[in-house]
């Protein structure tokens, strides 16, 4: 069965990879990730504004109390010997580029035009064969507008494109009001790939203590449907490779996924539940499944259901549930 | 930058001194600050020199006039009200002019008078606590983790308030057990340090609004006066009757602490435990003193926060040597039974002539609780009052000894750095000798008042002086070596995560007539974290495992039970939440992130097979355990 696909210009054995998670960070993991057939590993987002804050935190917290006291110049043992940059990630990129076969492709989430620059270089010194940038931020600030923050966004894209020479895709949130509009700007923009979409960190409310609690959920299949009208309506029109993210657990959200015009599918839910070895499941049951429906190729089915070539096209379209008169619409 | 003013201050001098060429000094100062931040990222260069720039752009030079006119003057550096001594003596010392002092001024034997940091008035604080009594639910919490006893709580009756400042805030006292009293939390505005941990550990919000708590911060100044003159009233109510407050965390804190305002760090998680001893027992407590930081805050002169109540009873207190602290304290039960030899033979020997009811009331007295001590020091007014009209020369020499009849609770009191380190040697010594003394160790994990260098004590994985890749082995395990005795009772202590057994194991531990010893988690600065978040930290250090807590009493032998409880639930967060949040962990993971793991995965799995024994030995013994017999004779 040829299962082989295209995604940022890299050929890939299957459309099955891991989602950005912190499964990367523990090599043992990554060896098994590839065992199973990853196609590519995907490394967690390297956050700017984590990156920066700790390190101010760090140095703030060692300082804080030196010379201040008549007994102790200091409280800690000098800090000359451990650096606080993204070493750290870049050097688990280079040690997994060394562990691992499959393209590594590097995840950046950014806050500063500068910060997303500098690190993107460096993600690519490290040997990283492409970067995910993670375009998250929560627009909660009243005084920017929606043409302010997509205009940050697609600056930030173009800044980064244009300053690597390795491909860039973007992971984006469902969050935009025109996001056909959007995903054609970005690809102005020099991206060539789409993730769809974020899953976010999402506080949830303790009623008794009267406190916000940080809550990681695992994702479920139904957030595919989601994910599955966007890459549906999108597919086709734009140039971008396409990923689905976010509700991928069976061999079927992965058809369903290609067929929308998916070129690859990441899945984190199911691995951090199943392990990495669930990979192989899944594209046993992809295997079984295609040569039992007549397929002999991925791309066949890719986007057979996409927005310009599925049957029902404005049940991609359509916002409320509609009774459907057959007399009213001519069949297609 | 926070709080740190040397870069302002260096820049300020050099800009303005001379000793270099202004742009010469200031170009080495930046390029110090890359040499010492290179490494660190060009965030924190790029901050550093900010702040450079910053304070040459907001440099300006002030004009001094001819004549001072200002009507602003400096405040006395002490109150009016003060004694004599603290005018005299310690008053001088505090205006940085002890030099001037003759020696004849300073006390001839090295005793030094009590009660003194309250004179200091440091108003260090620009945010203070300031209470809403609506919300208050009245569990006297803040006052239980103040650690520079700034933030009181007092039950009293409503009469109390007759003179009362009109801003003086007071409500009505929600318990049964002194029902129609009035109840009010009290801030000491100029002696509050500002930490906050009274904020972060208040359970009461406002359901409307929940970032308003029955506790929050306010800016100290316009409070000032104002709490000041309500303090000064709060500290005028009567107490109430300490045989009639139930012994739990809210009725200590009804107790008056005996150690207050001292020198120690804003937010220092060793200061509640001392606190609440002197409040628990102070009245009748000699402290020995391992050097560290407890000897540095406990007896820093010209100052010491050790107080005592009305009738002129507290903690007698002292400092010895780092390596015989144990020895010490021991000394000190020695010569108390000494004491009470001769006072009870005397006693028997002049009873025809006070009163036989009264001697052998005096010698047998249970005084197990305060009832038992209060009934006790009635007796011993007593029988003052026979020996004071008694011509003997026995009278004489019992009248000088006669309070030593009053049970006596000897707290030998050191950091981990004496315990498990420099003293260990004395404390097993002492702890072996079935004497009844009490030892609290104030564990920071780390040599705190000299620097942060590592101890014994000092956590697997976490950075110290002479650790600085991370300590590679583990904590060692005090109090199971105690428990090998057998005879000793053993606590393990964080009062930021379970202050109920905070207060059992003291009260447990001084009931107990033979040697205990208490390991108190106590938060540090050399920890490397905000110590507003202190109470959350032992909450997580104890609900990861860490630091499990237990109270292993003899006594329950006899009872066919086992010795050992343990009082923490089985871990239930992961041992990253804990670690994750302070420097001394997050150093060694920067500087080798396999190695951290590793080191944490040993740390891991060290603490549940530490688990695994503790919850055998805690399990139910098969048959009745003959009793230890060891345990010294009753020592009062």
């Amino acid at each position: 069965m040829d299962l082989r696909t295209k995604y940022l210009g890299l050929h890939l054995e299957s459309p099955l990879m891991p989602g950005a998670s912190p499964m990367v960070d523990d090599l043992d993991t990554v060896r098994r990730l590839e065992d199973s057939g990853a196609s590519a590993i995907v490394m967690h987002s390297l956050f700017e504004e984590q990156l920066t804050g700790e390190k101010f935190a760090t140095i703030y917290h060692m300082e804080l109390y030196a010379d201040s006291y008549s007994e102790a110049l200091s409280y800690f043992p000098h800090a000359n010997e451990f650096a606080l940059g993204p070493d750290q990630y870049l050097e688990q990129i280079r040690r997994i580029k060394a562990a691992v076969d499959v393209p590594v492709i590097g995840s950046l989430n950014g806050v500063t035009p500068g910060g997303f620059i500098d690190y993107a270089k460096q993600i690519q010194q490290a040997g990283a064969d492409a970067i995910e940038l993670n375009l998250y931020s929560v627009a909660a600030d009243g005084d920017e507008d929606a043409t302010s923050t997509e205009r940050t966004m697609i600056d930030v894209v173009k800044s980064v494109t244009s300053s690597v020479e390795i491909p860039v895709a973007v992971k984006i949130s469902p969050f935009f009001t025109a996001l056909a509009s959007f995903a054609g700007r970005l690809e102005t923009a020099g991206a060539e790939g789409l993730v769809m979409f974020n899953r976010f960190y999402q506080p949830d409310i303790d009623i008794e203590a009267l406190e916000v609690k940080p809550t990681i959920h695992l994702s479920d299949p139904s957030e595919l449907l989601l994910r599955l009208r966007w890459t549906s309506i999108l597919s086709k029109r734009v140039g971008m490779d396409l990923a689905v993210t976010g509700g991928v657990h069976s061999h079927e959200d992965v058809i369903k996924s290609i067929m929308a015009g998916a070129s690859v599918t990441q899945l984190v839910s199911a691995l951090l539940r199943h392990g990495p070895e669930h990979l192989v499941r899944v594209r046993n049951d992809l295997i079984e499944w295609m040569d039992q429906n007549g397929y002999s190729t991925l791309e066949q089915m890719r986007g057979s259901m996409g927005l310009s070539r599925c049957p029902d096209p404005q049940a991609f379209e359509r916002a409320n549930y509609m009774r459907t008169l057959h007399s009213w619409t001519p069949r297609k | 930058m926070g709080l740190r003013i040397n870069t302002v201050m260096q820049t300020c001098f050099f800009a303005i001194s001379g000793v270099l060429p202004r742009e010469e000094a200031i170009a080495k100062i930046k390029k110090s600050i890359e040499k010492t931040y290179g490494k660190k990222g060009k965030e924190v260069v790029e901050k550093n020199f900010a702040a450079v720039d910053h304070t040459l752009a907001h440099l300006y030079q002030v004009t001094i006039p001819a004549v001072a006119d200002s009507k602003t003057t400096m405040p006395p550096i002490i109150s009016d009200k003060a004694p004599d001594f603290v005018k005299k003596v310690t008053a001088v010392m505090l205006a940085n002019k002890g030099d001037l002092l003759p020696v004849s001024a300073f006390p001839i034997d090295g005793t030094w008078p009590m009660a003194t940091t309250r004179w200091e008035k440091r108003n260090l604080a620009s945010e203070i606590p300031a209470w809403d009594a609506s919300i208050c639910i009245q569990c006297n919490k803040c006052a239980m983790v103040c650690p520079h006893a700034a933030i009181r709580a007092a039950v009293y009756p409503a009469d109390s308030l007759a003179h009362a400042p009109i801003t003086f805030k007071a409500t009505d006292y929600k318990a049964p057990d002194f029902k129609g009293s009035k109840y009010t939390i009290q801030v000491a505005p100029e002696d509050c340090t500002g930490c906050k941990l009274c904020v972060a550990v208040c359970p009461a919000k406002d359901k409307s609004n929940p970032r308003h708590k029955a506790i929050d911060m306010v800016p100290q100044e316009p409070l000032r006066n104002q709490e000041r003159e309500n303090f000064e009233f709060f500290l005028s109510l009567p107490e109430p009757d300490r045989s009639k407050i139930r012994i739990d965390v809210k009725g200590s804190q009804f107790m008056l602490p005996l150690f207050e305002f001292s020198g120690a760090c804003s937010g220092c998680g060793e200061t509640p435990y001392i606190k609440l001893l002197t409040q628990l027992f102070g009245d009748r407590a000699m402290i020995s003193n391992a050097t560290g930081c407890s000897s540095i805050y406990g007896g820093n002169l010209p100052t010491t926060p050790y107080c005592t109540n009305r009738d002129g009873r507290g903690p007698a207190w002292g400092n010895s040597l780092f390596e015989d602290n144990a020895e010490f304290g021991l000394g000190f039960r020695l010569s108390i039974n000494s004491h009470q030899t001769i006072a009870a033979e005397l006693l028997k020997k002049i009873a025809p002539q006070v009163g036989d009811d009264l001697a052998t009331a005096i010698l047998l007295a249970p005084q197990d609780d305060e009832a038992g001590i209060a009934s006790q020091r009635e007796r011993i007014k007593a029988l003052r009052l026979k020996l004071r009209v008694n011509p003997s020369v026995d009278a004489r020499v019992l009248e000088s000894m006669a309070d030593y009849l009053v049970r006596k609770s000897v707290w030998i009191v050191g950091g981990d750095g004496w315990a498990y380190d420099i003293g260990y040697g004395g404390l097993d010594h002492v702890l072996a000798s079935g004497h009844d003394v009490n030892v609290l160790v104030l564990d920071t994990e780390v040599y705190s008042n000299t620097g942060g260098q590592a101890s014994k004590s000092t956590p697997m994985g976490a950075a110290a002086k002479f650790a600085a890749a991370g300590k590679t082995s583990p904590k060692k395990d005090l109090g199971l070596m105690a428990m090998a005795y057998g005879n000793v009772y053993v606590a393990k202590i964080a009062f930021g995560a379970k202050d109920v057994q905070t207060v059992k194991a003291l009260t447990e531990a001084e009931s107990y007539r033979g040697p205990s010893l208490i390991i108190a988690y106590s938060h540090c600065i050399a920890h490397g974290y905000d110590l507003s978040f202190g109470v959350e930290q032992q909450k997580l250090a104890v609900d990861s495992g860490y630091w499990p807590l237990y109270r292993y009493d003899p006594r329950r032998v006899e009872a066919g039970e086992s010795a050992l409880q343990i009082d923490s639930v089985a871990p239930k967060t992961p041992l990253g939440d804990f670690t994750k949040n302070e420097t001394r962990f997050r150093m060694v993971e920067r500087q080798d992130p396999m190695r951290f793991k590793q080191l944490m995965a040993a740390n891991k799995e060290h603490a549940a097979r530490r688990l695994a024994l503790y919850t055998e030995m805690a399990k139910p013994p098969l048959a009745k355990a003959p009793t230890n017999g060891h345990v010294a004779a009753k020592e009062n």
